[in-house]
Parts: C-alpha cells; structure tokens; sequence
C-alpha cells in the first residue's frame, strides 16, 4: 500500500470518527447538562434527606423534574465572600467555578451556599472540594438550624477505587455516622476528625476511618478542614445573629 | 505481538461458503471456548490490570463486564469490516482509533441516558481503550476474520473476561465485607458484626454465635489479593484440564 493511501486513510478515519462524536456530544450536550444539573441538586437535597423525610419527601424517589421544582420553590441558593462572609450582591451560585475559586487564596473566593426551609427549620448546605486519592473529591455538609450539628453530608467523588475510596460515597453506614457530629467546640470552629482504626462512640467531633481507604478518608477531613475556613466568616456572623 | 499475529495465521478462514449469520456448532465455539479453554484471563492472560482493579465489589465488575462484552463485540465488528482498508503499517492505531471511538460513544450515550450510572462508571469506562482483550482481540482475530464471526468471537471474549470478573469480585466482596452486590437493590448482608447481617457475629443468641471468631479480611479490600484469587482459579483450571498447561 502506497504512503499516500495510507496518509488518506488515516486521515478519513480520523475525520469519521471525528464527526462521530462531535455530533453526538453536540446533540446530548442539553440533556446531559440538565441530567447533571438535577444529580448536583439530588445531592445537595441528599444532604438534608432525613428532614426531608420527615416531611413526607422521600429524595430518593423525587423525579429529576421534581428535584427541579423542589429546589425552584423551597431553596435559597446565595454566594458568599470568604473574607468578609457576606452574601454577594449579583453572583448565582451557577456561576461560581469551584475549581478556580480553590485556586484563590482562601480569603478571596466566593462560595455557594444553600438555606431552604424545611418544617420550620433553616437548614444551610454547604459545598466542599479537596483531593481523594486520586482525583478530586466533593460534597455536601448539611448543617441544622444551630449551624454547629451536622444533619447529614453526601460525598462523591471523580475517580476513587470502588469498595475503597469510593466507600466515601457508596457506605451508607459510614455516611450516616456523620449526622449528629458537631463542628464547633465552645464556639471554636474545630471541624471533623476522620480516625483510622475508630473514632471513641462518645466523640462528637469524630468519625471512623475507613479500612483500606486512608489516603481518600484523610483527604475528606482536609476538604472539611478548608472548606469550614472558607465559610468560617460567614458561619460566626450567622451564629452570633441568632 | 509475534505470538497474536501467528494466532492469526492459524485461526485465517476455511474457503467455504457459508451463510451470512450463521450460528452453527463453529459459530457457537465463537461463544464457548473463551469462557473456559481459550479464558482471555486465565488462559490468554489479556485484561488482567482491569481484573486486579475494579473486582473489590460485585456490582461494579458486572457493569464493566457489559461494557467490555459491548465494546469487544463491536470493535471486533467494524475492524473486521474494515480489515481489508486498513494499511498494515498504521493498522494498531487505526484499532485503536475504533476502539477509543467506541468507548467515547459508550461514554456519550450514557451520560444522556442515565447520568447517575455514567458518574458511578466514569472511571472503569475509560479503562476499557486499555484492556488488551478488546486489542488483542482485533490483532488475533478480527484482522483475519469475517465480520459475523469476529462480533460473536468479541462477544464470547467479553463474557469470559465477565466470568473470571464477576466471580473474582464474589470472593473479595464476601470475604472483605461479608456482602454480595453492595450498591444495587439486591444487595445481600451476609455476615458480619451488625444486626443488618444474616449472620452477625457479635449476637449473644442463635446461629451468630457459632461465628463469633469471624472476622472480614482486609487484604481481600485491596488490589493485590486479585492476583492470588485468580492465581487459584487459574490453578483448578490447570489441573481440571492438563491439556492447558502446555499451551502458554
């Protein structure tokens, strides 16, 4: 076969294949962006599921188009500035880029921040990003009206190892342990400790480690740690107004 | 590549005509041989990095097994079609080219289809372009082969590499976390110290009693017990068949 034959294959190939995937990316780009859309704001109200529950709403169940309205009629999203932990007049949380705002320093980013009411109560979500293991690892502190008690979290994650870091996320038991945890002790914000080979049952600023996990379980205690930094302005104003 | 080129030459098509779609006795080898004999894992040794990594639990490794059985079946498909216009000289980029487009429409389809399945399989999906099966495949046989037969041969390589998967990740998952398909809705708490277990070791009455030494097994958590799991499967394989010992 000539060189030129195969120069043109290769290039037809290319253009093919190519062509291929540009259009399908292009004609799904809409509704994977409203699927992603609707799986951020499932975990957001994830977070909160137990007071959900409590209403009779199950978060599990909710449709994406009822995850949609949910957060439509019930959350306030608002963005808050690090430094001086007041809202941001004119920025949506959609066009906070967390990725870039991690590279500021900590003083300098803008945060989105979640308060819906649910049964009477205020409860605020806030978002975390850090490093697992491999990639980045994200989530979700759902924080009671006390903004000190923690009533649920939900963690993901890019690419941790399934039955090990990916425990983080998929662990219903170790998920669960942090409801109820306390990230202030006598009004210092302390955060949460994540203990290899087991918190003491008493402790209420600890959670177990996770075996064959350490590396991803230590990095959500420092996704915790920095994001609690973040949000401490805006969390001591919040609490000394009440 | 010696050896799957050689491979080629031996498997190259009998001159006789045949129907299209055939599924006779030879088209069913197609399916059979590599779950056991011709296993891509235990006999031919392909796709073991995927094996070691994604086997700590049960679900995931069947999802991957899809994946791969769909990405073999149909990469296998279009290098046989094209096996005739692709350049010897540039022919394992061009299999690669297809077998990265492929994975990327897997990739695509997936995420407008079910987001949450596409971000709990981000990972594996991409470590699909990397399993040798799919490329080994393509060299030892697609290349050589009609396009009918080399779609059921990659189906048949994706369901063996499936087996050995799914039946790695039953024994680590058991004897890690003492449960079966975590993560989907027949998840199965076998044993372990918990009320949520079938058999729980730290009861004071009945049958969790017996069990009460039980413990899970970290090691089985972690990537390198994959290689004694399949070092044993290969080891029965072997001595259930000596016919197979000689051929690697």
């Amino acid at each position: 076969m000539s060189t030129r034959y195969v120069y043109t294959f290769a290039g037809l190939m290319t253009l093919v294949a190519a062509g291929v995937l540009a259009g399908l990316r292009e004609s799904t780009a809409e509704i994977a962006a409203k699927n992603e859309d609707i799986f951020n704001k499932r975990a957001i109200l994830s977070a909160v599921a137990d007071p959900l529950a409590a209403q009779g709403f199950n978060v599990d169940e909710l449709s994406g188009e009822d995850v949609l309205k949910f957060f439509e009629d019930n959350v306030n999203s608002l963005v808050v500035s690090a430094a001086t932990g007041e809202q941001v007049e004119g920025m949506t949380v959609d066009s906070v880029d967390y990725v870039a705002e991690m590279r500021k320093p900590a003083e300098e980013r803008q945060l989105p921040l979640y308060r819906m009411d649910i049964g009477g109560d205020n409860y605020t979500v806030i978002f975390l990003r850090g490093n697992g293991l491999w990639d980045a690892i994200w989530g979700n502190v759902a924080l009671s009206p006390d903004l000190n008690t923690i009533a649920g979290v939900t963690f993901d994650h890019a690419a941790e190892t399934a039955g090990l870091g990916a425990r983080i996320k998929d662990d219903a038991k170790w998920v669960a342990q942090w409801q109820g945890e306390q990230i202030y002790r006598d009004d210092e914000l302390v955060g949460v400790r994540v203990v290899k080979g087991g918190a003491l049952p008493d402790d209420i600023h600890a959670v177990d480690g996770l075996t064959g996990a350490t590396i991803t379980a230590d990095g959500v205690e420092a996704m915790l740690d920095q994001g609690l930094a973040a949000y401490k302005p805006y969390l001591n104003t919040a609490r000394q107004s009440k | 590549m010696a050896e799957t080129t050689a491979q080629a030459a031996v498997e190259a098509p009998v001159k006789k005509k045949e129907a299209t779609f055939a599924f006779g006795k030879k088209e069913r080898v197609l399916i059979t041989d590599p779950l056991l004999d011709n296993n891509p894992i235990t006999i031919q040794v392909l796709g073991i990095c995927s094996a070691l990594a994604v086997t700590a639990q049960v679900v995931p490794s069947l999802v991957m097994s899809v994946a791969v059985v769909f990405v073999c079946a149909f990469a296998n498909l279009f290098t046989s079609l094209l096996r005739n216009a692709i350049p010897k000289q540039i022919r394992l980029i061009a299999q690669l080219v297809i077998i990265a487009t492929l994975v990327t429409v897997v990739e695509l389809v997936l995420r407008a289809a079910s987001y949450p399945v596409y971000r709990s399989l981000s990972v594996y999906i991409g470590l699909i372009i990397t399993n040798c099966i799919v490329m080994g495949r393509l060299e030892a046989f697609a290349m050589a082969q009609k396009p009918w037969k080399s779609f059921l041969d990659g189906v048949g390589n994706g369901l063996g590499y499936g087996l050995i998967l799914v039946a790695v990740a039953v024994v680590r998952e058991f004897l890690s976390n003492g449960t079966l398909f975590t993560g989907s809705s027949v998840a199965l708490n076998i044993i372990g110290d918990g009320s949520e277990f079938w058999i729980n070791t730290t009861a004071e009455s009945g049958i969790g009693t017996w069990f009460s030494w039980y413990q899970n097994n970290g090691l089985m958590a972690l990537s390198v017990s994959s290689m004694f799991v399949i070092a044993v499967f290969i080891w029965i394989q072997r001595a259930k068949n000596p016919k197979l010992v000689d051929i690697s």
